[in-house]
């Protein structure tokens, strides 16, 4: 069974069709891309599913319950975690206190208003931190922390209501090349040890095509194609209004 | 040395009690596109920055078209034909294709040799780029990234520079677009301009620049031509982590 | 009322909208491109007012009057052009707390000098040469003055218009308002453009002033009452949508005439006398679009201004050294009674003094608590220190409620109106909800105001004296020590409990919060009653210490300061009130007793504050740091 499924997802601004009649699913423990040129929808369609925005029809439906429409916070509670195309974390707060507030909310206990959180979950952070490589780094001022780091802490806050589902936006934006490969292979490891779905959005063709299992294009707002890796490479279709020539990325001549 | 566009040296900078830079000394010759490089945080954004004065705390001289320009404000180094574009567009998103190039406008003018600088009007503009010449009067918030990419290009050429800082114009827009982009830059060199370009895409870079910077944490950890760069998978490794 | 009287009272509203529009219009338009909520915008006005006033009767005629009014928007445009240049300009890298602060200086400082060069009386124009009759409209006499308002509005909407749309000027203003810094790195000389558009915006207020000294005296309360009113048109109308607010002066101005119109009504079982309730219908037309549209009727989501303030450390737990200072800081104020008594340097005085920096420091400690940790800039906690005050005391008057009941309700009665304005105020954030919480101070003092049968009206309330062993100044001292120091605790055990975790949370990054499940606007609001219910506590403290409650002590002065205490102290730090609430509180009740002028001494104070540290006491104190020995 799919862990999510577009049902003919249609958003429009002011007229202008943003996203039109897209449909696709995700299965359990798939590693999907969404790409597409600048303006295609991408974006949209993903705000939709983490409840920025709600759909002007259509249905997404996690586990067979329809989330169209839901705020952010209750989609959270379904079990779909996010990380965001700029990285951050809350500035004002060391590592560990990052994935304690995670934690606490995932408890449902951001509304006590005694006990100190310091104590709270500590145990289960520093565990997140440890997968994703930050344990040494637990009790430093997050906004201390390089770019790469910051975005290995978010994979963690993002990990800590163990989501089915992962929703990554552009998650290797920003960032240098070997850094790049190694922030999605571990997402893959986790991926694969925890049984998550991951749905990302990218513009380096190099990951998608070293990691994605299915890639959907978007175009114009429409789904113009959903496939593996070598199917979208010779699609000439995607080639026309995505890759070009490919002589600004490597991986993806002919 | 009149073939100097623009002259950094020992240039460092701050951002509150952090040091972003440490003593950097390059420069880009008349009609060079030269490649600043390096990793995310590496200090590339702030280089360019720090010269067209949106940071404060700076240090170092700064040198442009013959001038010295490191104490003056941005606005005062606009005007003598250096230009800008933002690697987060910065487009004004109320505004229109037209009504954002107007904003960029500013007189023609001349490099200190007395030859004149090449001049931009909207229709030659549009010409560069026929994505905008279909859409005049789209305010900037309802373009896509790459059209409103080309569109901050395009403001910046409104004001005649002599020579363009172009902070990562391949970032976060689709492999067409970075395309387009590249050979956008080669007809801009072919017109006079000097480029200053930062840049994390090797392949893009290969294809337009003549020198390059490396920048690792501030400083510039080597310097070479484009053709050295690529013929060195070692270095590339080193520094850039291909 | 009749269709007739209705429509009457329309056209009563739209001449009324016209001087709404010109005062709003300016403050928009500066808002727009500075990112300054200009408070002395009111104050602007007022001295149009007072300008004109000099003009018309000193030179008189058609000349005093008309050439007067013209004369008045350019030295007011001068003005403000002046203040742009002296002032502003070195603040605007500041963080938007103390632009708002240095503003409200220029308001208390304008004022003084008003009173010292106009005196205190009310100053009435004569009637506009030319204008002077009355047009027989409906039935009914309109003077023909107001007319010439009605026509003028739209007159000065158009003209802005077609600046903003037409010429590079007005293109220049739109692009700056959206990124002013790009637009200086495009070659414009920003200090100009803003120079100008400041001196437009004054000119604005000028004229609007101006042109009301036919109708009104010029009074020396204009300039807050004016300010409150442009704060309300531009919330409803949009910030920085010029033709918002003109629609929004429109739709105020009318259902404020309408009030006026709809004048005493018996429903039989009651009887409502609208008139009385202009301020609440302003109020009510506000909440209504707010929660329809929290960025106005023609305004839209602002992107973030972007922060040049640092980002802040995480808060650690006290320090054995902070533990251990505390705790000798609290067993001297618990030997302060003795001191006071003893022969040397004793004095009954140190104990009221002491008792009004206790009451500071509670008020402080509760408006940091949202102001630091929750980063909403609350511009208007006087309210729920007004309403613990007048709650208790207004209990003790009606009701003869006992000491303890009246002191444990005062904080109740804080914490349902923080609840009912905490509830709009959440929606908003940074200026917006500044403004907001401002306005929400402004209904309050203006229902203790003009409700004279209920409150006292101006006399306030007197006689609220708590009864024995408490009317023993000691006795209240420590009172008033331990409900202090409980106040502190338990907003620092707060602020370390999940809950505080959630609420910076929120304030970090709202779409994060959002994002791992925290619901922000709802933890935010929780944050807005705790503080109101803590500061409740210092209002009851407050009424029983001082035997009365006036009006005078809930207005706007005593929101700005808990501001300049939080920001005295530094906002970054939970010690930070409480120091700055100490000084404060000895500052003003030694030094600023002593002169007439207060106020502009007060301003002075706010202006050294923030001229001299623009980054706060704690950044001025890391930049000297730095200096000595970041820099090789």
């Amino acid at each position: 069974m799919s862990v999510l499924e577009l049902r003919g997802l249609t958003k429009s601004f002011g007229g202008v069709h943003a996203v039109r009649d897209v449909s696709f699913e995700i299965g359990a423990g798939e590693f999907l891309a969404m790409i597409g040129p600048n303006g295609a929808g991408k974006s949209t369609c993903f705000n939709m599913i983490n409840g920025q925005l709600a759909p002007d029809s259509g249905d997404i439906l996690c586990d067979g319950k329809n989330i169209a429409g839901l705020a952010p916070r209750d989609i959270w509670r379904l079990g779909v975690g996010r990380t965001f195309q700029v990285a951050a974390t809350f500035g004002s707060m060391t590592v560990i206190e990052n994935v304690q507030t995670a934690l606490i909310s995932h408890a449902r206990e951001s509304y006590r208003l005694w006990r100190p959180a310091a104590s709270r979950h500590r145990t289960r952070a520093l565990e997140l931190l440890r997968q994703v490589n930050m344990q040494d780094a637990a009790d430093r001022p997050s906004r201390e922390l390089a770019y790469g780091d910051v975005k290995r802490v978010e994979l963690a806050i993002a990990l800590a209501n163990d989501p089915k589902l992962l929703l990554m936006d552009e998650p290797t934006a920003g960032m240098g090349a070997s850094e790049r490969h190694g922030l999605i292979e571990l997402v893959k490891r986790l991926v694969v040890e925890r049984g998550i779905s991951v749905l990302f959005t990218e513009h380096s063709m190099d990951v998608v095509f070293a990691f994605a299992d299915r890639i959907v294009v978007l175009a114009r707002g429409r789904l113009i194609a959903d496939g593996d890796a070598a199917s979208i490479r010779d699609n000439v279709q995607v080639r026309e209004v995505y890759f070009g020539t490919g002589k600004t990325f490597a991986g993806a001549s002919a | 040395m009149t073939d100097i566009m623009l002259k950094v040296e020992s240039l460092s900078a701050w951002y509150g009690a952090a040091r972003i830079l440490y003593d950097l000394t390059f420069e880009v010759g008349r009609g060079e596109v030269v490649a600043l490089m390096g990793r995310n945080g590496a200090g590339k954004s702030t280089t360019m920055k720090a010269i067209m004065g949106l940071i404060a705390q700076r240090q170092g001289k700064v040198a442009f078209n013959g001038d010295d320009i490191s104490r003056l404000e941005p606005y005062q180094i606009a005007r003598r034909g250096l230009g800008f574009t933002p690697e987060d567009r910065r487009i004004f998103s109320d505004l229109t294709v037209m009504e954002n190039l107007d904003i960029g406008r500013q007189p023609p003018r001349r490099f200190a040799d007395g030859a004149a600088a090449p001049q931009w009007t909207p229709e030659r503009l549009f010409a560069l780029f026929p994505n905008l010449a279909e859409m005049p009067d789209r305010p900037g918030g309802r373009m896509s990234g790459g059209e409103q990419q080309m569109l901050t290009v395009a403001r910046t050429l409104m004001g005649n520079p002599l020579l363009v800082l172009l902070d990562e114009p391949s970032e976060g827009v689709a492999p067409l677009i970075v395309e387009q982009m590249a050979n956008t830059i080669i007809e801009l060199k072919k017109e006079g301009l000097s480029i200053l370009l930062s840049e994390q895409n090797i392949h893009f870079a290969q294809l337009v620049s003549d020198r390059v910077y490396v920048l690792e944490k501030g400083q510039i950890q080597w310097q070479g031509t484009m053709a050295q760069l690529s013929g060195s998978p070692d270095i590339q490794r080193t520094y850039l982590t291909v | 009322m009749t269709l007739n009287a209705f429509l009457f009272q329309i056209l009563n509203g739209l001449s009324a909208a016209s001087g709404l529009f010109l005062i709003a219009a300016g403050l928009s338009l500066i808002f727009g491109v500075t990112r300054i909520v200009n408070l002395a915008h009111g104050s602007l006005y007022m001295l149009g007012t007072y300008i004109a006033y000099t003009f018309a009767t000193k030179i008189g005629g058609v000349t005093g009057f008309w050439g007067g009014i013209v004369a008045t928007a350019l030295i007011v445009g001068v003005i403000g052009a002046l203040i742009e240049i002296v002032l502003l300009r070195r603040i605007y890298r500041a963080p938007e707390l103390f632009q708002l602060l240095a503003t409200f200086a220029l308001v208390l400082v304008i004022n003084d000098a008003a009173l010292w060069l106009w005196g205190p009386a009310d100053l009435l124009g004569p009637r506009a040469p030319g204008f002077r009759g009355a047009i027989e409209i409906l039935g009914r006499r309109l003077p023909s003055y107001d007319l010439f308002l009605i026509v003028i509005g739209p007159l000065v909407l158009l003209a802005l218009h077609l600046t903003l749309s037409r010429t590079r000027f007005g293109r220049l203003i739109r692009a700056a308002t959206q990124d002013r810094e790009m637009v200086g790195a495009l070659g414009v000389n920003q200090a100009v453009l803003f120079t100008s558009v400041f001196a437009l915006g004054a000119a604005l207020a000028g004229l609007g002033g101006a042109l009301q000294i036919a109708r009104e005296p010029a009074n020396l309360a204009t300039d807050l009452i004016a300010l409150g009113d442009a704060f309300v048109v531009v919330v409803v109308g949009g910030m920085g949508s010029i033709p918002g607010a003109y629609l929004a002066a429109v739709i105020i101005a009318e259902v404020k005439a309408l009030c006026v119109g709809i004048g005493v009504v018996d429903f039989g079982f009651v009887t409502i006398n609208f008139s009385k309730f202009t301020l609440v219908a302003e109020f009510l037309v506000m909440a209504i679009v707010l929660i329809a549209r929290p960025y106005g009727l023609l305004g839209k989501a602002q992107g973030a201004v972007r922060s040049i303030a640092e980002p802040e450390e995480p808060i650690r737990p006290a320090t054995p050294l902070l533990k251990a200072l505390g705790a000798v800081v609290l067993v001297l104020l618990v030997c302060l009674p003795l001191l006071a008594q003893s022969t040397y340097f004793g004095s009954p005085y140190l104990l009221v003094l002491g008792i009004d920096v206790l009451i500071a420091i509670i008020f402080a400690a509760s408006l940091h608590f949202i102001m630091g940790p929750g980063g909403m800039h609350s511009f208007g906690h006087a309210a729920y220190f007004g309403l613990g005050a007048y709650g208790a005391a207004l209990l003790v008057k009606w009701l003869a409620l006992p000491f303890g009941a009246a002191l444990v309700a005062a904080p109740l009665l804080a914490l349902a109106g923080a609840l009912l304005f905490g509830w709009f105020a959440v929606r908003l954030s940074g200026v917006y909800l500044a403004m907001l919480t401002l306005a929400f101070a402004q209904i309050v003092w203006a229902a203790v105001f003009q409700w004279e049968g209920f409150t006292g009206g101006s006399n306030g309330v007197i006689g609220v004296w708590p009864p024995p062993p408490f009317d023993k100044s000691w006795v209240y001292f420590l009172l008033t020590l331990v409900l202090a120091v409980a106040a502190v605790l338990l907003l620092r055990r707060v602020l370390f409990a999940p809950f505080g975790y959630a609420m910076r949370a929120g304030r970090d990054s709202a779409l994060r919060a959002e994002a791992i499940g925290i619901d922000v606007k709802r933890v935010h609001w929780l944050g807005f009653a705790i503080a109101g219910l803590i500061c409740g506590v210092a209002g009851g403290l407050f009424a029983f210490a001082k035997g009365s409650i006036s009006p005078e002590t809930i207005h706007i002065n005593r929101s700005i300061d808990g501001l300049v205490m939080v920001l005295l102290g530094g906002v970054q730090t939970l010690t930070g009130p409480i120091v700055g609430a100490s000084v404060f509180a000895v500052l003003q009740d030694t030094v600023m007793r002593q002169t007439e002028y207060w106020r502009a001494l007060m301003g002075a104070i706010i202006l050294v504050l923030v001229l001299a540290f623009p980054q706060g006491i704690v950044g001025a104190f890391a930049a000297l740091w730095r200096k000595a020995g970041g820099r090789t």
